[in-house]
């Protein structure tokens, strides 16, 4: 017995359909060429998108920190990898309550491993020194 | 220097208005194209326009071919521009155009006059009010419109709320419930008055679906209540005609409403100066070139009509500062002056397309809206004999289609007509 689960990819704009074919194991069924069971996708990070999805959901996140002493009050950040979406809450406890001193810039690291994940928290902002 | 007013007027080859990421592709196109007299004036203190709160991640896929922040995209324009020591006033607005191309600028409260060969209109757009669209109910505080509310959040540190209702799904209102819903705010619900989403559906999918945030479609607001604060909205379901149907009639308790109902192009200066303008787009009419119907004057990114992908925005922007610059090197005349213009027609299911006339002596990009969603269409394009014909898997009215036109295709005929087929 197997079931259709459609998904929407998110990893670009374009935001393809994608379903793919679950067998009782919860797993993507393989055809006899090893060919997994994924229709919809326009490019081959969908496919790959759609794997991931079925077994751990990875999400990318983003928010602003407060900076002192800064010519702007915050610097925007990030994550660099995607985490599992059952850890977005835990890593997100992490970023608010954190402040930091300019300057800032963009691709510093503002907090490694968050939440104990593979992924660092970035600044996507540069913020100078205040004059 | 001629003299206005008794104030000094300055004559320039190009002047761009507005220094988001139209305003900055814009020029330094016009500089790499060897006019080197380009003067950029950007009301704000800094550079970047809107990018600089939008800090999700999703901008330059086409462009960089990797998935930045908005922050992060407008950096790196923002770097080759200084690089390029273009001229500059930031904390500058522009108060004034004429058909003739003078630019009144204020500088803390200090008037200057800007005679320029060529002007690219770049101010972005804003967001529509309730005002706009006219909710009934009290005036109490915790009603703003989603950008607003980005703007407090992510560059003024200001939480505006703890427990939020959203009407509109455009993408900018999804955006926010999910960034919300991070802040630790719960977000109790996203009301749709049409019977689609006019957000991506990768934003319904990682905004909203992720969080387990509902989205009510065919439903309005229609009622605000609450005396100071906002106390909760009134929401109801349309029927076909969008009137509310009283019987279904609800009561959301909520102390924010965000509103993300739509972008207007902020136009102001370009009908001061005599443009024509397209009502359905809201922006100027353009020809392949993005000249406005005023020669010198030139149109891109969200004030000439509302983008979805930043990347557009650039490419759009570059082409508009490279005609901008031949058109001064030529002597301040069209490239292509004299030719007949073919005009383009939004047929069947089309809401708009951009240009809306081409000289037909270049190849262009022809961008459009679709008036529904769809799937498994034909995009036709149509001179004559002549066509293009675009199979799209999926078409949706909230994202732009683009679509490469051949001059062989482009040229002869008076009407060019296109359509979903
Ligand atoms: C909230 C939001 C979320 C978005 N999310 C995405 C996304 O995920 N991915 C993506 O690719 N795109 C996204 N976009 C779209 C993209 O950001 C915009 O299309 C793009 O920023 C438009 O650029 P622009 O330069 O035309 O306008 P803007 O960025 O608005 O810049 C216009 C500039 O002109 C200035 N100006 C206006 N009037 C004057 C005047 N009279 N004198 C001087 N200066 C003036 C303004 O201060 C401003 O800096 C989003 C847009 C918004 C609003
Ligand atoms: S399948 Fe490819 S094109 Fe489609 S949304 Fe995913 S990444 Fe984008």
């Amino acid at each position: 017995m197997s079931t259709t689960k459609e998904l929407t990819c998110v990893v670009c704009p374009n935001g393809c359909t994608i379903a793919v074919e679950l067998g009782a194991d919860g797993k993507i069924l393989v055809d006899a060429e090893g060919k997994p069971a994924i229709k919809g996708s326009v490019c081959k990070r969908g496919d790959e998108w759609a794997k991931q999805e079925v077994e751990n959901p990875m999400r990318t996140i983003a928010s602003s920190v407060p900076v002192s002493g800064g010519d702007s009050l915050m610097a925007s950040v990030r994550t660099n990898r995607p985490i599992p979406l059952g850890k977005v809450m835990a890593v997100m406890a992490e970023v608010r309550g954190r402040t930091v001193t300019a300057p800032v810039a963009i691709g510093d690291v503002i907090i490694a491993n968050p939440a104990g994940t593979d992924t660092d928290i970035i600044a996507t902002r540069n913020v100078a020194k205040a004059s | 220097m001629s003299e206005k007013k008794g104030i000094q007027t300055v004559q320039r080859d190009v002047v761009v208005i507005g220094g988001g990421p139209a305003g900055l592709a814009a020029a330094i196109a016009v500089k790499e194209a060897g006019v080197d007299d380009v003067l950029l004036v950007e009301r704000d203190r800094v550079l970047g326009g809107i990018l600089n709160q939008c800090i999700h991640d999703g901008f330059g896929l086409h462009r960089f071919k990797e998935a930045l922040s908005g922050p992060e995209y407008a950096a790196r324009y923002i770097q080759s521009f200084r690089e390029k020591k273009i001229d500059v006033m930031e904390n500058a607005i522009v108060l004034s155009l004429t058909g003739d191309r003078v630019v009144e600028v204020s500088t803390r409260g200090k008037l200057q006059y800007i005679q320029a060969k060529a002007v690219i209109l770049a101010m972005g757009c804003r967001e529509r009010t309730r005002g706009a669209i006219s909710i009934p109910g009290s005036r109490p505080s915790g009603v703003y419109t989603a950008g607003a509310a980005q703007n407090l959040m992510n560059l003024e540190n200001i939480m505006v709320g703890k427990r939020v209702a959203i009407l509109g799904s455009g993408d900018i209102g999804l955006i926010m419930a999910r960034r919300m819903t991070l802040e630790g705010a719960k977000v109790e619900s996203v009301f749709e008055l049409l019977p689609y989403s006019s957000g991506l559906p990768r934003n319904i999918q990682q905004c909203l679906n992720d969080y387990d945030i509902p989205l009510f479609l065919s439903t309005t607001v229609t009622d605000i209540v609450g005396k100071g604060r906002l106390e909760g909205v009134k929401v109801a379901q349309v029927g076909e005609d969008r009137a509310p149907i009283a019987s279904t009639e609800r009561f959301v308790p909520c102390d924010t409403l965000l509103l993300s109902v739509g972008l207007i192009p902020e136009n102001e200066l370009t009908r001061e100066a005599g443009v024509e303008m397209d009502p359905i787009t809201g922006g100027a009419v353009v020809d392949d070139t993005f000249m406005t119907s005023v020669p010198g004057i030139f149109s891109c990114g969200n004030v000439l009509h509302v983008h979805d992908l930043v990347d557009w925005v650039s490419m759009e922007s570059e082409q508009a500062g490279q005609h901008a610059a031949a058109y001064v090197k030529a002597g301040a005349k069209p490239a292509a002056a004299g030719a007949a213009k073919v005009s383009i027609k939004p047929g069947d299911g089309i809401r708009y397309t951009l240009p809306q006339s081409v000289s037909g002596g270049q190849d262009f990009i022809l961008s459009m809206r679709v008036t529904a969603p769809w799937r498994d269409r034909t995009v036709v394009v149509r001179n004559g004999e002549k066509s293009i014909r675009k199979k799209m898997v999926r078409l949706h009215p909230a994202e732009m289609i683009r679509v490469k036109v051949g001059k062989e295709v482009a040229s002869g005929g008076n009407a060019m007509e296109v359509s979903v087929e």
